[in-house]
């Protein structure tokens, strides 16, 4: 497979580039902001983001979805990083899609897939606990109870959570923290007895919850894939959901990228276009590499997903780690070439800095990502 | 429809000829042939006097040189494969598969030969690629000068015009094997009227011509690879210019595109176990099976992070290429990244031999083999261009900055 878009991944570029610069450009995450929206995205921009087939693009066509691959979704992803416009694509159409059409039974898919491709269901996937993503140290217990299951523990950075309609919740059926057997995920509703959720207006005025759930009661039938088995489906899911946000990093860097070097063809100090200054070449010239670098090692990734969820895990960990140091330096060398320009709120660029603090924190940061490859490479 | 069932059929010949092609590398490659090269002895370089340093060395070169895949991407009647990007690309990763070593390596397939074909006559084409091509003529590169380094283009040595003939004087340094070369490409000024880019030339000569000879130099690793190279009244026929007379720049700048590529590529040979698990040999590992020096691990766990990354540019960069998406400047690019990562594997593996990487000349350490290369890659980011003449190109001419 070639390291390149196909002419139908450049048209979908185009089209989700189109909606969303025109629909969603910096100034709507900054107007949601500052209106303090009471659910931080706009609802009537998702649907016309549905209507255009974006909310269900993973989604089998026998569910109402477009059924297209990783690849495609990282195209979406990019083009949202480069405006920074928050919405439930990630949560919902990318990882929730992904977690109920890869462990989900035939019931399970025709109740809740059609209804995240049509754009009336938000779902989220509730795994983090601790202050850092580690899966395996789910410790959110689910005892049995008559002829379900009853749930107890609490959820940090959950993404979307505040509006979700149906939240999949990582939890330990056997086991302890630590160990990949006895993780089971569980479909439940956010109104069902015993939920509790607090939304979290994170630095990236983007959306998430930490949720607590007291003794909260689910039958049999929300099991989402195997009990006690659940951490294989985990791992593709979040690896799913980490191809997603590597790609978003890329838009990121590269939008970011381009606003400075713009800068630096315009800024005058000295009597001359700060762009001249061989210090600031130089340092704009390795930034450049290392976008392109990290934006071909997320291509890889992407595909290799979509050739086997379950082999791509090296790949993703390398993609994962590079757009998190990449974008890291992105945003820092976009403020500082800024000068004080890039520590106002009234400029842009900051709003790019904290996103991608965020985007580096989901499903593991560049530190995690990079241990990962060390113990599968048997060091 | 019609352009997927295209597609489709493509797809379906690049699979059988990967098959016939592993069903072919299986067979052919010799075993000896599927390990890392760990000395020059186990590179094969051609020419007039060559010498292959085993049998199977000899075996794996003749089998490959018969199928035109010394070149496997050249045109057939120039002794190449005359195969396709895709299928140049399916022969590579299965060659990459069972480790196979290059049959053949040269300055004539890396760098003259993609030049030749894009600049040279016909004369020319059918003169020297077959020769490079089956390993015949061993070319060196005549490019940088006492005083022309970075500023490349200000190059002095003199080509005069006499009849026929050019009347080259001067001397080049840094001129890679040139004790071993039969022949040279070099960069000669035709001009010193014109403009520094404007007068020169790009012109191809025996070395066993009268009035050349060449002088080792001795390097920090104690190898000498490079040499400076003299030439006093070289008598040179005019028909050996490639392209136009003055306008060798262009040719030398396309020339330094292949050349930085290839450069860049320098540290996959070194591919075979993960640089962790040959840290683990001397560094120890842990009741984990962790390395047990956990800066070191992160250190190199950061580098494979790098390298895997680097790996899929590289392969981008040549599916870019294909689809005619690719900048001409990259290369410059791929080469400040890939040979500084370079020189960071090595201040690894120097790290994680310790004490056993210091050996500089007993039996047990290969006569010092790792520090050898350990030094031998400081060049890596000098020779070529350095890094910062590829980062000012990447600052000028892909991302257009101002000045200079």
């Amino acid at each position: 497979m070639a390291l390149v878009l196909t002419e139908e991944q450049s048209m979908l570029r185009d089209s989700a580039r189109g909606l969303i610069s025109d629909k969603a450009p910096v100034s709507h995450l900054r107007h949601l902001r500052d209106s303090k929206d009471p659910i931080g995205f706009s609802k009537e921009f998702w649907h016309s983001f549905a209507e255009m087939g974006f909310a269900g693009l993973l989604v089998p066509e026998e569910f109402g979805g477009s059924g297209l691959g990783y690849v495609e979704a990282g195209v979406v992803m990019e083009e949202i990083g480069r405006t920074l416009m928050p919405s439930p694509f990630l949560a919902t159409s990318v990882v929730a899609a992904s977690a109920l059409n890869r462990g989900g039974n035939a019931g399970q898919k025709s109740e809740y897939l059609p209804k995240i491709s049509n754009g009336s269901l938000l779902a989220t996937l509730a795994v983090d606990e601790g202050a850092k993503h580690r899966p395996l140290q789910t410790g959110l217990q689910a005892v049995r109870a008559g002829n379900g299951f009853r749930l107890s523990g609490a959820k940090a950075l959950v993404v979307d959570g505040h509006v979700a309609d149906l939240l999949i919740v990582a939890a330990r059926t056997a086991g302890s923290a630590g160990e990949r057997e006895g993780l089971t995920l569980f479909l439940v509703s956010p109104a069902a007895k015993g939920v509790a959720i607090e939304r979290t207006i994170m630095v990236d005025a983007h959306n998430a919850a930490r949720i607590e759930l007291a003794n909260v009661e689910v039958d049999a039938d929300s099991v989402l894939g195997e009990i006690d088995q659940g951490a294989a489906l985990l791992d593709g899911v979040l690896d799913i959901g980490r191809g997603a946000v590597a790609s978003e990093m890329v838009g990121l860097s590269e939008e970011v990228f381009n606003r400075t070097v713009e800068y630096l063809k315009s800024r005058k100090q000295f009597g001359k276009l700060i762009g001249e200054f061989q210090a600031l070449q130089h340092r704009a010239a390795e930034l450049y590499v290392d976008i392109e670098i990290t934006r071909a090692a997320v291509m890889k990734a992407l595909q290799a997903l979509d050739t086997d969820v379950a082999k791509a895990a090296s790949s993703v960990a390398v993609a994962k780690a590079r757009a998190g140091t990449t974008a890291t330096r992105a945003v820092q060398e976009g403020v500082q070439m800024h000068g004080g320009m890039g520590m106002t709120d009234q400029f842009d660029i900051g709003f790019f800095m904290k996103r991608a603090r965020v985007c580096e924190e989901l499903f593991g940061d560049a530190n995690y990502h990079t241990e990962q490859l060390a113990r599968a490479r048997g060091y | 429809m019609t352009d997927s069932r295209a597609s489709e059929t493509e797809t379906a010949d690049l699979e059988t000829f990967r098959s016939e092609t592993r069903a072919w590398l299986e067979a052919n490659c010799p075993p000896e042939m599927r390990k890392p090269a760990t000395s020059d002895a186990d590179v094969f370089w051609g020419g007039r006097n060559a010498k292959f340093s085993s049998e199977p060395q000899r075996i794996w070169f003749e089998r490959m040189r018969d199928k035109g895949w010394t070149v496997p991407d050249w045109p057939k009647e120039y002794g190449g494969g005359g195969l396709s990007a895709a299928e140049h690309k399916v022969l590579r990763a299965e060659m990459g598969r069972i480790g196979a070593r290059p049959p053949l390596s040269s300055f004539g397939i890396w760098m003259l030969g993609p030049a030749l074909l894009k600049y040279g006559n016909d004369a020319q084409k059918k003169e020297h690629l077959p020769k490079i091509a089956g390993g015949l003529i061993r070319w060196c590169q005549g490019y940088s000068e006492p005083n022309a380094g970075s500023d490349l283009a200000s190059l002095q040595t003199r080509a005069e015009s006499d009849g026929d003939d050019f009347v080259i004087t001067g001397s080049k340094i840094w001129t890679s094997y040139a004790n071993y070369a039969d022949w040279i490409f070099c960069l000669v000024r035709t001009d010193p009227a014109a403009k520094k880019h404007d007068g020169i030339s790009f012109i191809l000569f025996d070395m066993a011509s009268k009035g050349v000879s060449t002088k080792p130099i001795l390097l920090i690793s104690g190898y000498s690879p490079f040499c400076e190279t003299f030439f006093d009244n070289v008598r040179v026929p005019k028909s050996h210019v490639v392209g136009t007379v003055n306008r060798g720049w262009d040719v030398a700048k396309y020339l330094l595109q292949h050349e930085r590529a290839m450069i860049s590529g320098m540290g996959e040979r070194g591919v075979g176990r993960p640089l962790g698990q040959i840290a683990a040999d001397s560094v120890g590992t842990d009741a984990l099976g962790r390395l047990d020096d956990s800066m070191l691990r992160g250190r190199i766990a950061s580098f494979d992070v790098d390298e895997a990354a680097l790996a899929a540019c590289a392969e981008r960069a040549v599916d870019l290429a294909k689809a005619g998406q690719a900048h001409p400047a990259f290369s410059s690019a791929m080469k400040y990244y890939g040979t500084e990562l370079n020189k960071r594997r090595y201040e690894i593996l120097m790290s994680a031999g310790g004490v056993d990487a210091l050996e500089w000349e007993s039996e047990r350490s290969r006569q010092g083999a790792r520090p050898r290369a350990w030094l031998r890659t400081k060049a890596n980011s000098i020779e070529g261009g350095t890094t910062e003449v590829m980062l000012g190109i990447v600052a000028k001419r892909i991302l257009d900055l101002p000045g200079a």
